[in-house]
This record gives C-alpha cells, sequence and structure tokens, in this order.
C-alpha cells in the first residue's frame, strides 16, 4: 500500500498525516468536499479521540486498540491484485454482491454500473467523479462530523466505499449485498464510507457483512450514511464476525423521509471490540423503524451498542429491542437514546435491552433512556439482565435432555427472537446457522459465515448463490 | 421391584417437607399420591425427577436396583422417569418439535442406539400426536408458550407418549382440566399403560381416578404416608374429606406447610 506508516494511531499522526497527504486524499474530490474535509479535520482536531471520561465512551475503553501498530490506508495500491487476494467467484456484474476489500471497492472491470432498472452500484469514489451532483447532495448530510470525532475523521480521510443509489418507484428484485474483507499481512488502520440512497416509494434489501480473512489485528473505522426518500423501505443487515484482534468503529446514520419504513438488524457474531454507531432521523412524518439487534460475546470480546432515534416530526413510530448473551469475560454497552422533539406528537417508541449473562466475570452496561418534549405519545424502555431460566433448564433436563444441549436450546430460542425477524428466507437459515455453530463455539473468523468461506489457510471462495436469496 | 422409596427425609431452604415417606412400585401398577395442598406431594415427585432445589437428608430411593439419588436429572430422564409437570414450562423459541427430537436422541445416544433419522422422527411424532389427540399446529409452537391449561397437560401426556418411561409421575396432571381433557389425558395413560411401566398419579380429586383405575392409593399427609389401600380408599376420601385424615392424625398446629 502506498503512504503506509505503521505506527501507533494518534490524534497527532492522523493531523500530520492529513497535512502532508491532502492532496493524495483530495485528489478525486468535487470542489465542495475538499472543504467538508478541512472542516471535518479541524473538527476532529477540537475533539481528539474519545476517551472514557466521556459518557457516550464511558464503559468502551479504546486503549488497547490503539496500543497497536496500525498501517494507515490513504489509497489502495492500484498494483492489488484483487483477484488473487480474492480469488473467489464475484458473480457478474448484474448480480448483487459488491466487494469491500479492506475498505476498498472491489470490481473486475467495471467500478461503477448502472442496472437495466436505473440502480447505480459501484464504488464511491468512482460515483463521485460520474455522479457529482447526485453525491454531493447526500454526502455528509446526515452523518455527524460536528460532535462525533471518529466520523469527522472519517469525513476527512475516507476515499471510497460503497455507493448504491436506487431511483424513485424502483424496488431492488433482489438484497445487495456488501461484502467488507479485511485482509492484509499488516495490521490495518482503514475508514471507509459508504453512500446509499433510496429515491421516492423505492425498495431495497441491503445486507451488510464484516469479515475478518485472518487473525491480523485491524482497526476501522466505517461511516455509512442511508437516505430513504418519501415511502421508500430498507430492509438492511449488518452481519459483523471479525477476529478477536479487530477493532471496528461503525456509524450508519440513517435519515427517514416521511412514510419511509426501515427494518435494522443488527447481528454481532465476532469481534474483538464492536461498536456501532446507529443514529436515525425521522425527517417527515409517519415513518417507521424497527431496529433490532443480537450480540453474542465470549472471550474478552467487547461489543458498543450506541443507538439514536430522533422523533423530530409527528406519527411516527420506533421501536428498539437489542439481546445479548455474554460469556466468560466478555462485555457490553446498551446506550439506547429515543429523543421525541415538541411537535413530533403521537409518537410512538420503544426500546429494550435484555442480556443474559452466563459468568460472573461478564458485564453489560445497559442505559435505555427517552427524552419526551411533548404530552401526547406512547413511549416505554425497558433493560433486563439475567441468567437463564432455570425452570426450562429443569423441564429439558427432566427429559433427557443434557445440560449443555438444554443451555444450547435456551440460548439459541433466547437469540430467536430477534433471528426470527430475518424476513430474507435463505439469509434467516444461514443466520440460524452461524449462531448455532457460534454457541457451540465452533464459529472462527471465516467459517461458516455468510461468506461461505474456508479456513484462514484457504483461499476465500465467495459460494454464496445470490439468486436463491 | 422398580422402584423403592425408604425413609425418604426431604427438605428445601433447611424446612423439612418429607419426614420420612416410604413406598415401592412394581412394574405394571398404578400408584395414585393423594393428599391435601402443602402435604409433600410435588416435593415426592420433584424429589425422584431429581430437582436440586430440594435436599435428601435422609433415605434412599432404589430404581431399577440403582442408587437414583445419584443420578443427575437428565441421567434420570434417559433411565426412564418421566415427570408430568403440575405446571408446564413455557419455553419461547423452543419448537415441540425441535424440544422432542433432541430429547429422543440424546435418550437414544445414552442407550447406545443410533438417532432417528427426519423421516422416522416424524412418523412417531405423527403416532403418538393421534394417541393424544394433539392438533398438529400445536407441534410446530414454541413448547407451552401460549398454550391453554388443558393444552399444556396435553402436551404433557404426548411427551410421555414420546419418550415411553419406564416410570411416569403425574404431577396433578388433572388439575385445571375440563371434563372432555380430562379424558382424553387419561385415554393418553391408559393407552401407555403396559405390564413393563408404572405410574404414580399424583391428584387432589377422586375424579381422575374414574378414568385411571390406581392398583394402590396412598394418602400423605404432613410430609408422611398415613395411609394406603386399594381404589375403594380413593372414594372413602372423596366421601369424608380431607378433615377425615387431620382428625386422625395428631397434628402439631405450629406446623403450617404451605403449598410448595
Amino acid at each position: 500500500m502506498q503512504g503506509a506508516v505503521k505506527q501507533c494511531i494518534t490524534k497527532e499522526l492522523m493531523l500530520t498525516l492529513y497535512g502532508d497527504r491532502r492532496a493524495v486524499i483530495s485528489a478525486n474530490d468535487y470542489p465542495g468536499l475538499t472543504a467538508l474535509r478541512d472542516d471535518a479535520i479541524r473538527r476532529f482536531q477540537e475533539l481528539g479521540f474519545p476517551t472514557t471520561k466521556l459518557e457516550a465512551w464511558k464503559h468502551t475503553d479504546l486503549k488497547e486498540s490503539f496500543a497497536k501498530e496500525y498501517d494507515v490506508v490513504l489509497k489502495a495500491d492500484d498494483a492489488v491484485d484483487v483477484q488473487k487476494v480474492f480469488r473467489c467467484n464475484i458473480p457478474h456484474l448484474d448480480t448483487a454482491i459488491m466487494g469491500q476489500l479492506n475498505g476498498e471497492y472491489v470490481s473486475k472491470d467495471v467500478p461503477l454500473m448502472t442496472l437495466g432498472n436505473g440502480i447505480i452500484m459501484g464504488s464511491l469514489a468512482e460515483a463521485m467523479k460520474k455522479y457529482p451532483a447526485l453525491i454531493e447532495a447526500h454526502l455528509g448530510k446526515y452523518a455527524d462530523s460536528v460532535t462525533d470525532s471518529f466520523t469527522a475523521l472519517n469525513t476527512a480521510f475516507s476515499r471510497d466505499g460503497v455507493f448504491i443509489y436506487v431511483p424513485d418507484n424502483v424496488k431492488s428484485p433482489k438484497p445487495v449485498q456488501i461484502i467488507n474483507v479485511i485482509h492484509h499481512d499488516e495490521n490495518l488502520f482503514l475508514q471507509s464510507r459508504n453512500l446509499i440512497v433510496l429515491g421516492k416509494n423505492s425498495r431495497l434489501s441491503l445486507v451488510h457483512c464484516d469479515d475478518s480473512y485472518n487473525h491480523q489485528p485491524s482497526f476501522s473505522n466505517v461511516v455509512t450514511e442511508i437516505h430513504l426518500g418519501e415511502h421508500a423501505f430498507m430492509d438492511h443487515y449488518k452481519l459483523q464476525n471479525l477476529n478477536n484482534s479487530s477493532t471496528l468503529i461503525s456509524s450508519v446514520y440513517f435519515q427517514l423521509e416521511a412514510a419511509a419504513g426501515l427494518e435494522s438488524h443488527y447481528i454481532s457474531l465476532n469481534g474483538g471490540l464492536l461498536r456501532n454507531n446507529l443514529r436515525l432521523r425521522f425527517n417527515g412524518p409517519h415513518g417507521n423503524a424497527n431496529i433490532y439487534g443480537i450480540y453474542l460475546m465470549d472471550r474478552k470480546q467487547h461489543t458498543d451498542n450506541q443507538v439514536f432515534v430522533d422523533h423530530a416530526f409527528p406519527d411516527c413510530t420506533s421501536g428498539e429491542l437489542f439481546k445479548g448473551i455474554l460469556d466468560e469475560h466478555s462485555s457490553a454497552v446498551f446506550n439506547g437514546h429515543v429523543l421525541v422533539e415538541r411537535n413530533a406528537v403521537r409518537t410512538n417508541a420503544y426500546q429494550s435491552n435484555r442480556n443474559i449473562l452466563l459468568t460472573e466475570t461478564a458485564k453489560i452496561n445497559s442505559k435505555p433512556f427517552l427524552e419526551i418534549y411533548n404530552d401526547d405519545v406512547k413511549c416505554s424502555h425497558g433493560s433486563t439482565t439475567g441468567q437463564l431460566d432455570q425452570d426450562a433448564m429443569y423441564y429439558l433436563r427432566q427429559r433427557g435432555i443434557g445440560e449443555e444441549s438444554a443451555r444450547m436450546l435456551l440460548m439459541y430460542a433466547y437469540a430467536d427472537e430477534v433471528i426470527g425477524k430475518i424476513a430474507i428466507d435463505p439469509l434467516r437459515r444461514r443466520v440460524e446457522d452461524m449462531v448455532k455453530k457460534r454457541l457451540q463455539g465452533e464459529l472462527q473468523i471465516c467459517e461458516a459465515c455468510v461468506l461461505h468461506c474456508n479456513t484462514p489457510e484457504n483461499p476465500v471462495e465467495f459460494t454464496i448463490d445470490m439468486t436463491k436469496i | 421391584m422398580l422402584l423403592s422409596i425408604k425413609n425418604l427425609h426431604a427438605s428445601i431452604n433447611g424446612k423439612e417437607i418429607l419426614k420420612g415417606i416410604d413406598l415401592d412400585v412394581n412394574e405394571g401398577e398404578v400408584h395414585a399420591i393423594m393428599g391435601p395442598n402443602g402435604t409433600g406431594k410435588s416435593t415426592l415427585a420433584s424429589v425422584i425427577a431429581g430437582r436440586d432445589v430440594f435436599e435428601v437428608t435422609a433415605g434412599e430411593i432404589i430404581y431399577k436396583g440403582k442408587n437414583l439419588l445419584k443420578l443427575a436429572v437428565e441421567e434420570r430422564a434417559r433411565e426412564g422417569i418421566f415427570l408430568g409437570f403440575q405446571y408446564p414450562v413455557e419455553i419461547p423459541g423452543v419448537s415441540i418439535t425441535n424440544f422432542m427430537r433432541t430429547a429422543v436422541n440424546e435418550i437414544r445416544k445414552y442407550k447406545g442406539l443410533d438417532p432417528l433419522g427426519g423421516g422416522a422422527f416424524l412418523r412417531l411424532m405423527e403416532e403418538k400426536k393421534k394417541l393424544v389427540e394433539l392438533t398438529s399446529n400445536l407441534a410446530n409452537r414454541s413448547v407451552n408458550e401460549g398454550f391453554s391449561g388443558g393444552e399444556k397437560k396435553k402436551n404433557e401426556i404426548f411427551q410421555m407418549a414420546m419418550l415411553e418411561p419406564t416410570l411416569a409421575i403425574l404431577d396433578e396432571t388433572d388439575s385445571g382440566l375440563d371434563i372432555d381433557a380430562l379424558r382424553v389425558v387419561a385415554n393418553g395413560v391408559n393407552k401407555l399403560r403396559t405390564k413393563g411401566n408404572a405410574f404414580m398419579v399424583i391428584t387432589h380429586y377422586q375424579r381422575l381416578l374414574d378414568y385411571i383405575v390406581p392398583d394402590f392409593v396412598h394418602v400423605l399427609f404432613e410430609g408422611r404416608i398415613v395411609k394406603s389401600g386399594t381404589k375403594e380408599l380413593a372414594l372413602e376420601l372423596e366421601e369424608k374429606g380431607y378433615d377425615w385424615i387431620r382428625k386422625e392424625q395428631t397434628t402439631d398446629d405450629r406446623y403450617q406447610i404451605s403449598d410448595i
């Protein structure tokens, strides 16, 4: 990789790198974007990297992540032989798989394609060149580069990622799958940016997978902006199956216009440190969003879900259900914040976070929070933490089921409340399988994930057949 | 002898519930255990099944020649002990099919048998569902979730049919059942009776015993079996009420044992 400098990630390093390499970073920018970057790096300079002194980071300590040295990826080496690295069957361009390697969009020949129905998908960097007006109308409009330092840093540095545009009234006939693989011989620090725009009354199912391919440490700071036009609907899946040395800061910013609908599913199966920052704004009335999450952590893994929903308009409905199973020394954070603004009358909002702690050393910090500024609302929130139901354990064992199997059945059943919401049948079956394997401690990175990768020793093979999805 | 209980004492949280139970059960027999609330009927069932909240402080249980108290809950089940729960547990997310398939195959594994394949298992389910008049859609639902009282009890009998136990203990399976459900439950039990298995039917009322005719009736009172007899004893109890037992016993008013 060009511009690779393996060192500890510090604020000073980031500022110096930006100063030195600004021309490289902004080489493909449309005019307004460079100004956006400059603003963002200034904000980052003021904010710095978050520490546990900040309320939002109180229970997520990045010290260990920052103690490692990384190659900072500024620009992918053009000479990387994509075919050799993936050696996979990324199906032909009219199929719906989009590959991302180390944050960069991977294409065989065509970095950006327009399908017959008008859907544009491909590299964000390429889309900036080809459709600057379309990009400019959305990029940076939803992400918070003012108060969120990682997002600010991403805005300053990110050059590429996935871009998807679904025109008005177009319903994508099959799900689009983004496969983001981290694979490198050195530790990597990467920042990629995705932009997904759904026109009015359009529809898209998006499966977004973050996977590691080897056991090399990595630190990713990924920002995704998703805009749903009026009456648009998105079925959104985030699958995270990263190695235990990886740090992922994933920020997804949703904006829903009037009567738009969202079903979002966060499935965190493995990862060293996963921080999911989900922010959603209802930017018109009659929107509806359901956000489901399941996290299964063990060893010293840590996952942190920060969910903020802004009811800025009347008659919107939002629901959150996050469930976790924490084993060994793992820990998790759930911060749910629903803001109901003064004019957002007839708001319906509920939040629920439930956790099972399998050991005394597993930890959860759960804080569902409602902030309501009008009287005409129906809101509820709740948080529970407990162990497996002992009555149910006894019942299962009385039927001859061994203790281990009984635990497995109960944990699986517990997870199923979230997994059962997956609307794409083959995907749900695949995830069910992965969760079963994960609960049995069989699932390692690459193995049995949706990628259908083999072992780290073997080349990656993407054999998932999207035509069946 | 299938089951032999001698001088069994058991307590929960330091409070003694069973105060010296003696009971022998042979293959092919049906024993009814009767008695007022809070006398230890359910505790006896739980101790035989192996629930660990109860501590056995004295006595022994020999089952098929083995010291039952040394076996874990699931081992007892695999050895053929089945408990029909008074309050079957709801387990959202676990389908009855998956539940029973896991149970059947773990028991088969214990016995050194190959697991039942999907087809064979489904045929077995169909056969047993008919036996207990279980509607097919019930089997696809989560275990007991949202079931009516009658459905839960029918489901217990269905599970019993699936697992073919040697000793089935039915803990107030009749409570809360209307007459039709009661008949279905009793028919299920009667169809499953063989020369090789035995039943312990715990009940409050004589009513169930009109349908499941017992060989022996025992009256449990304040942690002891105070009367044993044949089915006529149940009728006598029905007629005279439990006060009859109370008066016969010298009770200590300081002991008010709540329903466990």
